[in-house]
């Protein structure tokens, strides 16, 4: 379950509907983590860009990676702007015990940084900078170069 | 036809060529200086797979995608 929003995340609900969906699915573990915006080196907040279809199949792959492991995960993340102390990123996985659940949000999350198709600008002086020293180049860049 | 299209903060518009295989794709955009930096640091996807060779034939209609770093979250 993946879901896009333009703008800033609303995470009461978001939290409150996923719990809601798996209230009887008899998970003993629910472990979400939430991404908020800092204020750091003067930014008034943060933008994406999203490439959908390789974020699509990408989070398919941890989906089934998940599902041999009994857990269900849950992604929800911005596209355009989030302002200071918003939110654009939360993650959740539900399992039927709490080690797997932990051991799984730590290398989704891990991964998602390295891999997911997102790019993100500094909102600065009301301009868009891209946050190229804070970004990971994927696993076999550099093809197309000399 | 071959659609290239850079995605994310690469301020290019989508090229339409004709090219058969991905080192003549290399070879086209290695000449454009603009792109000589996000080359070195972007990953490719043909038909939005990405890829870690650049042999196989490229077929009418195929589309690549240029993906520099990402840093979602």
């Amino acid at each position: 379950m993946l879901y896009l929003y333009d703008g800033a995340l609303d995470v009461p609900t978001i939290l409150a509907d996923w719990y809601a969906e798996e209230a009887t699915s008899n998970y003993g573990a629910y472990i979400p983590f939430v991404g908020t915006v800092r204020s750091e080196d003067g930014i008034d907040g943060l933008s994406f860009d999203i490439y959908e279809p390789i974020l699509n199949s990408w989070f398919a792959s941890w989906q089934e990676k998940a599902k041999q492991q009994g857990a269900v995960i849950k992604m929800a993340h911005s596209r355009g702007d989030v302002l200071l102390h918003e939110s654009s990123y939360i993650a959740a996985v539900f399992s039927p015990k709490r080690r797997v659940a932990l051991e799984f949000i730590d290398a989704f999350v891990e991964d998602f940084k390295a891999s997911a198709p997102i790019w993100k600008y500094d909102l600065k002086d009301a301009k868009r900078i891209y946050a190229l020293e804070r970004s990971t180049a994927i696993q076999g860049s550099g093809l197309l170069a000399k | 036809m071959v659609r290239v299209e850079f995605l994310g903060p690469i301020q290019k518009d989508a090229l339409e060529l004709e090219i058969t295989n991905l080192n003549e794709l290399a070879a086209i955009l290695q000449a454009d200086e603009s792109l000589h930096e996000w080359l070195k640091n972007s990953a490719v996807a043909l038909n939005d797979t990405l890829v870690s060779s650049l042999e196989g034939a490229l077929k009418d209609g195929d589309k690549i995608s240029l993906l520099p770093p990402v840093c979602g979250g």
